[in-house]
Parts: structure tokens; C-alpha cells; sequence
């Protein structure tokens, strides 16, 4: 009798956690591609949202980053051999 | 070292990039994507180019901590900007791809919010190199072990976790057409980020020189 009272709870335990992973693992999302297919040849696409400004924005924004740290690091680097210079010819103007 | 290597690594990246583009252009569009997964040829180099600044980083942030090595810093410094910049293109161009194939600029599914919070952690690293004051190196270099230990994580994501990201079995199982325009992309990916490194890495050479000038002037 007293081992049967604790194990009376077994089968409700045994319930709830399938009624909770039953929604849970329902609401997971689809499973994703593991591989990429090309198009068939000679077969015609039709697309919805036309991808051709998001293809060219992808590419756009790489340059336009790439370009711009290239520019600010051309700026540093300028800026601190310009501080270098003025401070060595500061230099020998005072041991002169 | 740095400065002898620039011209070629140059060269190299933009003979590269101008082969890549080229077969980009030739390459197949997807059958379920069509012309958006181009973007794919950009996009995964893009974090390819992210971790290796990060384990540059993390290797010469070991050095920093372990030796105190002044031109570890310099490489860990530069690895941590370029992690930013090339975490920066990744995570902009991922949302143009997701915007056609999901239907959503952004989800918060696991892969993009640890690949979001990774790029966050080598932000903090450079905020704290700016702000952080004396001794910033070494704190810098802790946050940076900390962003190295966890990438690997952040790349496999997509394999233990149910997303919407593609997995990382897609790479091998690429056909020709497009397997070899994702090669030379990422080689030129590959030679952009050493070209960027080692002018961040001369530039980091040249404020230590003008810092030790104005030591010596001072003094």
C-alpha cells in the first residue's frame, strides 16, 4: 500500500509531460533545406517579390562598407603620420 | 612585415573578386530561390571572413594575456574591427536573402540571435579598447576569448537546433556550377580580409610610434 500511493502519480506525470511536448513539438518550425538544388535547364521561373533590388542592395552595401573602412583607414593612417612629422619637426626646432 | 605584404595581397583581391563576379554571374540561379540565393556567393564568405578575424583575435588575445605582447595586441585590435566589418555584411545581407526565401526581414530564431550576439561581443571588444582606459588591452583581450569561445557554437547552431537557417551540410553537397563560384568568393573573401588586416595592423604600428614620439618629447 505505501508503495503503490507515490507510483499512483506516475501515470499523470506521464500525461502531462505529453500533453506538453505534444503542442511544443508541434509548433517547432519546418525543417529547413540541407542541400541546394539548381534550376533545370530550359525550365522558367516566375517570381513574386522580384529579387533582383535585394540581390543588388546585398552587394551595393558590401562594397559601400568595404570602400568606407578602407577610406577611414587611409584617414587614420594619414592623420597619424601628419601628427608624427609636426611632432618631429617640433622636436628639432626645440634642440635647436 | 605588414607593409611588404599589402601590395600582392591587394592584387590578389582584386584579381579574385573580379573572377568570382564573373562566375557568380554565370552561375545557375536555385531551383525553390531563384536569383536571390546569389547573395549566398557574399553572404556565407562574409562570416567565413567574420571568423577568421575571430580567431585571429582570439589567438593574439591568448598572447596579450599570456606574454603581454605589443604586437599580438596590434593583430588582435585588427582582428576585432574586421570581425565587426565582415559580421556587419552578414548580417545585413542574411535579412535581404530572408526577405525573399522567408518572407521576413528577421526572425529570432537561434542561428541569427547567437550570430547577432557574437557580432555584439566584438563590438563590446572595441568599445572597451576606446573607453576602458589604461589596461583596456587586457580586458579587451578577455572579452575577445570569451567571443572565440563561443563561435564554434554559434556555427553549429543550425545542426542541433530545429531553424529556418540552412544548415551547414549545405556547402559540401553544392553541384559544380555552383560550388566553384562559392570558391573563388570565398578565396577572395580570404584575400580581402588579410589585405584589410594587414593595413589595420600598420596602422596600429604607426599610433604605438607616435605614442612613444610624444613619450620622448614629453620627456
Amino acid at each position: 500500500m505505501a508503495i503503490r500511493r507515490p507510483l499512483r502519480g506516475v501515470p499523470t506525470a506521464v500525461l502531462t509531460a505529453w500533453l506538453i511536448a505534444v503542442p511544443a513539438l508541434a509548433q517547432q518550425p519546418p525543417g529547413t533545406a540541407s542541400e541546394y538544388v539548381p534550376v533545370p535547364e530550359g525550365s522558367i521561373q516566375t517570381e513574386q517579390l522580384p529579387a533582383a533590388p535585394l540581390l543588388i542592395a546585398a552587394y551595393a552595401f558590401f562594397i559601400a562598407v568595404v570602400v568606407l573602412y578602407v577610406w577611414t583607414l587611409g584617414r587614420r593612417l594619414t592623420k597619424v603620420e601628419t601628427e608624427m612629422r609636426a611632432l618631429e619637426q617640433k622636436a628639432q626646432t626645440g634642440r635647436r | 612585415m605588414a607593409k611588404s605584404l599589402l601590395a600582392p595581397l591587394a592584387a590578389a583581391t582584386v584579381v579574385l573578386f573580379a573572377i568570382a563576379l564573373v562566375l557568380i554571374a554565370q552561375a545557375p540561379p536555385e531551383s525553390t530561390m531563384g536569383l536571390v540565393q546569389k547573395i549566398f556567393y557574399f553572404h556565407l564568405p562574409s562570416w567565413l571572413g567574420m571568423y577568421s578575424a575571430i580567431f585571429t583575435c582570439g589567438v593574439a588575445s591568448i598572447l596579450v594575456l599570456a606574454k603581454g605582447s605589443a604586437v599580438a595586441d596590434r593583430f588582435a585590435v585588427a582582428g576585432a574591427e574586421l570581425a565587426v566589418l565582415f559580421g556587419a555584411n552578414g548580417l545585413v545581407t542574411g535579412p535581404l536573402w530572408a526577405r525573399k526565401a522567408w518572407g521576413v526581414w528577421w526572425t529570432w530564431e537561434v542561428r541569427l540571435v547567437s550570430a547577432l550576439l557574437l557580432w555584439l561581443v566584438f563590438v563590446a571588444y572595441l568599445i572597451v579598447r576606446r573607453y576602458a582606459g589604461p589596461g583596456s588591452d587586457k580586458l579587451a583581450a578577455a572579452v575577445a576569448l570569451f567571443g572565440t569561445a563561443v563561435s564554434p557554437f554559434v556555427y553549429i547552431s543550425v545542426n542541433f537546433w530545429r531553424t529556418m537557417h540552412p544548415k551547414t551540410t549545405v556547402l559540401p553537397t553544392l553541384p559544380t556550377s555552383m560550388g566553384v563560384p562559392m570558391l573563388f568568393s570565398c578565396l577572395a573573401f580570404m584575400a580581402l580580409f588579410g589585405t584589410l588586416l594587414a593595413i589595420r595592423v600598420r596602422l596600429a604600428e604607426r599610433e604605438t610610434a607616435l605614442d612613444a614620439l610624444y613619450l620622448a618629447y614629453e620627456d
